[in-house]
């Protein structure tokens, strides 16, 4: 702006309460641009999934349906087993979840707490997974599956993602962050390491647990290369490969495919919009400190 | 403090591989076995340490660093088409460098990287406007436009194909309104990789936008009452507080937005789909990748071309923390 001193105090008595008025107007209409190219095609989807067949592919498009069809749901039901479906992927999104709050914890109070022989070493190579992208595990990691006769099992789905190398590295953040008295007070009393991470540091590493399990539920329930490789039997997918499936079956029948989606996708919303705020803690979370 | 705090995090967060190490060491008091450096503690210390790591490094033992060791064996193997590999040595090697499905599939990859980073400016943008104190609003704007973020790709795909329809989609609708004949965007060579490209950015945006606005909550208001009394306006502003200020965020952003599109598949099997005739403008490495290993059962050449996209990842990683240097700032 102005660069003498006088002018600019002048500019900025001027500007200020003009920006205040007009400011939030801008800012609004601009997020609410981004609000409609954002969640609009969520709506879009919504009406889409109860229109008639002939009805969605309209030209000029209708915006609500002239006749709210059910129908697409329940072609969805016959199109693929949308119940097993929805039952796999709930298994698989909590085991993972599960396996990985208790596992990641444990292997992060170590690396954080405990020290011992070859811990860098050790958490040296812990880290060096990060960098592996998961396509180049997924040939060895099928073939452990099939070695074990876990294809098309549940058990496949979720084995290899109950472990994670991002989660320990995440967790052991948090721990690292935790006042070393108290460690050192517990010891003191007599308690043992166990005691000391299920009493002491697990409940203090709360907001580090919630932001790694609602992050491990999202990206389980929506993973979609590696249930689509081991489960190929319809029974056996997860709602994701089960899209895949349906997108298959119904080409172009976008009321049907919608409806599917949707359904797959309500889950996830709904826990998303519950939690938001812990979601969103998390995420910001994992872009400060994991 | 806090802000100091949430600082150093990022940066740790941000190189995770190089200087992760470095904390542990420097906070050494409290920790078990610090104190009592006699034998029997040391071997208890280690019982427990082997107790609380066993089941995460057999898990990871066995399902990914292991998985690495045989990637690496079969990436110089051959595949019988019932099963049985032979050890074929450079062979796949030899074949990829000339393999022009791979050449192009990776020049497609580069361009998702690319074209992909133009996502970050408008995350930018959205964080910036949303994260002005006393915004109104700003949960359910968040919630909202996080939406695409928690959606999964294989029903962002179903949305965004009727979207994009040449036919009847809403896209063409709107264009028609405005009197332009909107294309097929999805099976026409010259837009396929644009239109993924699109909804890339579309369901990255907000998660972006949640890091950034993290970021932007940790630079003190005094800085800006300051370059305010100095008479520097919202521009000047932005470009010298909020973008130095910001730098460690908008790495790790960058970072995660360049590894996460070399991986790109999920999008590409979804929305352009096996038959498509723009298949060859939009396939990624790791779609050919998933082609070759588990439809062709080609798996020794899959995994070589596996591991290559691996050299690929830690290249650029390492090239962006090289460059991190000179533009980015820890405060």
């Amino acid at each position: 702006m102005a660069s003498l001193d006088g002018n600019s105090v002048l500019v900025r008595l001027r500007a200020r309460p003009r920006r205040r008025r007009y400011g939030p107007i801008g800012a609004h209409t601009f997020l609410i641009a981004a609000v409609i190219a954002l969640a609009g095609p969520f709506v879009w989807e919504l009406l889409t999934s109860f229109k008639s067949l002939t009805e969605s592919t309209a030209v000029p498009p209708t915006l609500l349906p002239s006749n709210w069809h059910t129908g697409n749901y329940s072609s969805v039901f016959s199109g693929i087993p949308f119940r097993s479906m929805l039952f796999n992927s709930v298994v698989n999104a909590l085991a993972r979840t599960c396996g990985q709050l208790l596992f990641c914890s444990m292997a992060a109070y170590a690396f954080a707490w405990i020290e011992f022989p070859g811990r860098r070493v050790l958490f040296g190579v812990f880290l060096s997974v990060l960098l592996v992208p998961s396509q180049l595990l997924v040939i060895p990691q099928y073939q452990i599956m099939q070695s074990l006769h876990l294809l098309n099992t549940l058990p496949a789905l979720f084995l290899p993602g109950m472990f994670s190398a991002f989660g320990t590295f995440l967790l052991r953040q948090f721990f690292l962050a935790l006042p070393p008295e108290l460690q050192e007070a517990a010891r003191l009393d007599g308690a043992n390491p166990l005691r000391i991470f299920w009493s002491i540091m697990l409940p203090l590493a709360r907001p580090g647990l919630t932001a790694l399990g609602i992050l491990t539920l999202i990206w389980s329930w929506n993973d979609l290369l590696w249930p689509l490789i081991v489960n190929t039997d319809p029974g056996k997918m997860t709602l994701s490969a089960g899209l895949a499936s349906l997108q298959g079956q119904y080409l172009t029948d976008y009321p049907v495919l919608m409806a599917g989606a949707l359904m797959a996708t309500v889950p996830v919303i709904v826990v998303f919009v519950v939690l938001q705020r812990r979601v969103v803690e998390g995420i910001a979370l994992t872009g400060t400190k994991g | 403090m806090t802000m100091a705090a949430t600082r150093t995090g990022a940066r740790s967060a941000a190189s995770a591989g190089e200087s992760a190490p470095a904390p542990a060491g420097s906070r050494t008091t409290g920790r078990l076995g610090r104190r009592r450096p006699g034998g029997a503690a040391r071997r208890s210390n280690a019982l427990w340490a082997a107790l609380f790591l066993a089941p995460t490094a057999l898990g990871l033992g066995v399902f990914y660093l292991w998985p690495v060791v045989q990637t690496l064996y079969y990436s110089f193997t051959t595949w019988g088409p019932f099963g049985g590999h032979t050890w074929s040595g450079l062979d796949n090697y030899r074949q990829i460098l000339h393999d022009p499905d791979l050449r192009s599939a990776f020049e497609n990859t580069a361009w998702y990287c690319l074209l992909g980073l133009l996502g970050i400016p408008v995350s930018l943008a959205l964080a910036a406007v949303l994260g002005r104190p006393g915004r109104r609003g700003v949960a359910a704007y968040r919630t909202l436009m996080f939406l695409p973020v928690v959606t999964m790709p294989a029903a962002v795909a179903i949305v965004w194909r009727w979207l994009y329809n040449g036919d009847y989609g809403l896209i063409n609708a709107l264009l028609r309104k405005v009197g332009i004949h909107g294309t097929y965007w999805i099976s026409d060579p010259h837009t396929a990789l644009i239109a993924v490209v699109v909804v890339g950015i579309w369901s990255t945006v907000g998660y972006n936008m949640v890091i950034l606005m993290a970021g932007l909550q940790s630079i003190p208001r005094q800085y800006y009452e300051a370059a305010e009394v100095d008479g520097a306006g919202p521009v000047r502003q932005f470009f010298a507080l909020t973008v130095p200020l910001l730098s460690p965020s908008l790495f790790f952003v960058t970072v995660l937005s360049v590894i996460g599109s070399l991986q790109t598949f999920d999008l590409v099997y979804m929305l352009i789909g096996r038959t498509n005739p723009a298949l060859p403008q939009t396939r990624t490495v790791v779609y050919l990748f998933y082609q070759d290993a588990f439809i062709d059962n080609n798996r020794g050449y899959a995994a070589a071309m596996a591991f290559l996209l691996l050299l690929v990842i830690v290249a650029v990683t390492a090239v962006q923390f090289r460059l991190q240097r000179r533009w980015v700032h820890y405060g």
